[in-house]
């Protein structure tokens, strides 16, 4: 076990603008007879922010987990800078793909610092010999790593509270935190599942100008959330995945505009565009429903 | 007990924040009561308890204490000295950072468990109260008084929960006494010390070496306690001065300053512990020294696996058979079917590597499981170590353990000249055969907290902290989780083997049946988890003192005989309802179980 470290610029996995990080094809999920996710496409280049948006079910976070290795595709592949992703999850991160959760999982009794210090893992070599003889390349590493990991808690600002146990931070710090840790495993690409989950619009702004700067570090990012107004904001480019399909895939307006997602989350409009006809009808229907529910209060048992 | 609390009649109003003691006596009065207890008490521990030297420890003799006496008397100490402190004497002070009343409270109840045991059981071996002479019926009430006092002083209650009309009688009954529990336990309690100044270097090395001092002396008396009464008042004792110590916020402060100098308060630790040979006149208590040491440094290693790792290896004893046998088939053991006489240094390489091989063979198809099952795979796997060596006779397979009977006569060490099985005379003082080892083993000792203090504080040590927190965020952070478990199973044995390799030669033979999971006998796979987990998970001290305890324990109590399993079920019981962190707690795991007291803003909004 070799005792040297590959700590590079401050943004090492960075890449020429315009050029594919990502790309997914024909990503198919099945679990037995359920198909979660069928036949996507997806590519991020760098330099980009990606919104994946979808209605609850639609599959986004199983299609996040095939391209971080939790999952292995039934079909398609995933390629990461031309080269297909490795099947185990702790690869996949070597390789350069970082991620969140969607629901914080911080290693709570671990403190702040430490957290980000084991996000670094990838990047460190020293090993257990290393560790007990306490060579000069050791504590050369060591206080690279503890450089590297102060750098990233300023980044996201929250240098201050390093020695404080990950658990007592409040839950925006932690999604914070959550953010610091996976840039520590210097990726190229950032998967942030709904990171601003939960979260009160003064910190999901803060959230998106955190994103912006993640994305001015040269690192893509593809981003799940629900809340439209923060992936509008932000997103270069806005995929909607519907029942396992992607449905649509553009800038904002495209998708804004497209009545097929505006039917995926609110529901197909009626057969004929509708008019004061039958939102009539449809009132009537409604004051006319009330009075035979009373009247038949034992039909339901009836059946 | 006399517990009249002053929750309210009427439910309902809040308890005007009384300050008020558990007795209601005036407060001047309790702390007059408290102190004049406090001087009876060391008054009395001058004087003769009973009229024949038939009580062990002779407690007839006047202006001379002996056996419980002495104990009694350092309780007496202490709660007078908290019990001035609390008036405001100069000097003083410096003793209660935290406030004296917790303190006292304790020291009290230490001098007043003691001393009515020591009463008690005066009266009942010899056959009745007639046994005792004035001194035994002073300390007695002194030390009564003492408590009684300590208890009247007043401390502020908590606020009781409003009773709810609508409850049943006896939801509240329960409320009530839940106040009444909540009240008592409050009375115990103490505030917490500010921070230390900062002392010259030197004095706080002198307070360091003090209290290492401190430590080597009260563990060389409960190691050289004589009869079961000692023993029991020295736990007695030691416990509860140890509690009053840390309420006073003594403990506190000199952790605080412990660890501003870590690095010379380990390598003291280690003096101190070498130099508890030379305390001794003969090998009597170094053998029981030299086991503890045995059995704490086992259960050290197994703390990698447990208390960094997160891996329950209920098998580990197995490791230590490993280590043990390798180094006696090489010793030139003639019942060994190997006609080799290695040195120290190879038969400790063969261990510790024999230990390494195994442990990657049975880590390396179990580590896939997780939690439970990983626990019951390896309870199996040590539990088939102890059953192959017991068949590898010569009749149900080949010869290469002798079997049953084990390997016998291995030969003590001879180390760069130096032979450990003859008694040498250093300065005077004799160190025997057991000594010998004992000092051996400090070294292997050595090498295990090393090991565990430099592997923790590391990339791989990060590594097997987050895989016990979450494995699943673990893995995603690029952590190869079977890779790195592996690494601590591979660790872990090898230290063990390493212990294995000096335990065959202290013990003279090596037997499948010493190697078992469950046994009277310490160390086996039981007892080290328990040394683990009673000591406090995570740390280096815990298993030391968890160890020794448990050792001990059985070793002096012999009157428990065949309850001291049932004994010693009940106490862990005890131990995981009122302090599940274990007795030095991990700073992470003291939060872990405590978090509504300690970090009470955390995570309030993730449930919205």
């Amino acid at each position: 076990m070799t005792t040297d470290t590959t700590t590079q610029g401050s943004t090492p996995g960075a890449t020429a603008p315009g050029q594919v990080v990502l790309d997914a094809r024909g990503v198919t999920m099945r679990f037995g007879g359920l198909t979660a996710v069928r036949n996507v496409n997806l590519t991020v280049n760098s330099g980009e922010i990606v919104g994946l948006i979808g209605p609850n079910g639609a599959g986004k976070t199983t299609f996040f987990n095939c391209l971080t290795g939790l999952y292995i595709p039934t079909e398609g592949e995933v390629r990461y800078k031309d080269k297909v992703l490795p099947p185990k999850s702790f690869k996949v991160t070597a390789a350069g793909i970082a991620r969140t959760f969607q629901n914080i999982r911080l290693f709570a009794n671990m403190t702040v610092l430490e957290n980000v210090l084991v996000g670094r893992h990838t990047r460190t070599k020293e090993g257990f010999w290393s560790a007990v003889l306490r060579g000069p390349g050791f504590h050369r590493a060591e206080k690279a790593s503890r450089a590297r990991a102060m750098e990233l808690l300023q980044f996201v600002g929250l240098d201050a509270k390093a020695d404080h146990l990950a658990r007592n931070l409040p839950y925006g710090e932690q999604r914070k935190l959550e953010i610091a840790r996976a840039l520590a495993s210097e990726p190229g690409l950032l998967l942030l599942d709904e990171p601003t989950a939960g979260m009160n619009p003064q910190e999901t702004r803060a959230t998106e100008e955190l994103v912006f700067a993640i994305r001015d570090m040269g690192i893509a990012v593809l981003v799940i959330e629900h809340d439209m107004r923060f992936i509008f904001n932000l997103c270069d480019r806005v995929a909607v995945l519907v029942q396992g399909e992607k449905l649509v895939e553009g800038d904002s307006a495209t998708v804004q505009g497209d009545e097929r997602v505006i039917a995926a989350y609110l529901g197909e409009p009626f057969e004929n565009a509708p008019g004061a006809e039958e939102v009539a009808q449809v009132e009537a229907a409604e004051a006319h429903a009330d009075a035979p529910t009373d009247a038949a209060p034992g039909k339901e048992n009836d059946r | 007990m006399t517990t009249q609390t002053t929750a309210p009649e009427t439910p309902g109003t809040p308890a005007a924040a009384a300050q008020t003691g558990l007795i209601g006596i005036p407060p001047q009065i309790a702390r007059a009561l408290a102190t004049g207890g406090g001087v009876l008490t060391i008054i009395s521990a001058f004087m003769s308890w009973t009229w024949t030297a038939k009580f062990p420890g002779d407690l007839t003799v006047y202006g001379y204490p002996g056996g419980l006496q002495v104990l009694v008397l350092i309780g007496g100490a202490l709660t007078t000295l908290f019990a001035l402190a609390g008036y405001g004497v100069k000097g003083l002070r410096h003793l209660v950072p935290a406030g004296g009343d917790g303190a006292l409270r304790f020291a009290a109840l230490a001098a007043f468990t003691t001393a009515w045991y020591a009463v008690l059981a005066i009266s009942t071996e010899l056959g009745g109260v007639v046994n005792l002479d004035p001194g035994g019926y002073l300390v007695a009430i002194g030390t009564l008084a003492a408590f009684i006092g300590a208890l009247a002083l007043p401390f502020e209650h908590p606020q009781p929960d409003p009773i709810d009309p609508d409850d049943s009688a006896w939801e509240q009954f329960k409320n009530k006494a839940s106040h009444q529990w909540e009240t008592i336990k409050t009375a115990f309690t103490a505030g917490s010390p500010g921070p230390v100044g900062k002392l010259p270097a030197f004095v706080e090395i002198l307070i360091i070496a003090a209290v290492l001092a401190l430590g080597l002396l009260v563990f060389t008396y409960g190691i050289g306690t004589e009869y079961d009464e000692l023993f029991v008042g020295f736990l007695i004792t030691a416990g509860f001065s140890f509690a009053a110590l840390n309420k006073s916020g003594l403990v506190a402060q000199v952790s605080e300053i412990t660890a501003r100098h870590q690095t010379i308060t380990v390598f003291g630790a280690f003096i101190a512990a070498a130099l508890f040979p030379f305390t001794q006149t003969d090998d009597q208590y170094a053998t029981i020294g030299v086991y503890i040491l045995i059995f704490a440094t086992v259960a050290l290693g197994l703390n990698i696996v447990v208390g960094l790792a997160g891996l329950l290896d209920l098998g580990y004893v197995a490791f230590l058979g490993v280590g043990a046998y390798a180094a006696a088939l090489v010793s030139g053991s003639p019942s060994s079917p190997f006609d080799v006489h290695f040195p120290f240094w190879a038969a400790v390489l063969v261990g510790a590597a024999a230990s390494l091989t195994f442990g990657v063979l049975i880590g390396a198809p179990t580590l896939r499981l997780r939690g439970d099952y990983l626990a019951i795979v390896t309870l199996g796997f040590g539990e088939i170590f102890r059953i192959t060596a017991n068949n590898l006779d010569g009749t149900s397979g080949p010869d290469l353990t002798n079997g049953s009977n084990g390997i016998s006569s291995i030969p003590n060490l001879n180390i760069l000249g130096w032979d450990l099985g003859a008694p040498h005379d250093i300065l005077g003082f004799t160190i025997g055969r057991f000594a010998n080892y004992f000092l051996l083993m400090l070294v292997i000792t050595a090498i295990v907290v090393l090991v565990f203090r430099r592997s923790g504080d590391s990339r791989i040590g990060r590594a097997w902290v987050a895989i016990r927190e979450d494995e699943t965020a673990a893995l995603a952070m690029g952590i190869n989780g079977f890779r790195v478990k592996l690494i601590a199973f591979a660790v872990g044995a090898s230290l063990a083997g390493l212990a294995g390799t000096v335990q065959a030669h202290v013990t003279y033979t090596v037997t499948p049946e010493q190697y078992q999971f469950a046994g009277p006998i310490p160390p086996n796979s039981a007892f080290l988890l328990a040394a683990v987990v009673l000591g406090g998970m995570g740390t280096i001290g815990g298993p030391l003192i968890g160890a020794s305890l448990l050792y001990l324990i059985p070793n002096k109590l012999q009157f428990l005989g065949d309850y001291q399993l049932f004994a010693f079920g009940v106490a862990l019981i005890l131990l995981m309802r009122f302090r599940p962190e274990g007795l030095i707690p991990n700073r992470r795991r003291q939060l872990e179980f405590h978090e509504e007291a300690e970090a009470p803003t955390v995570l309030s909004k993730a449930g919205a």
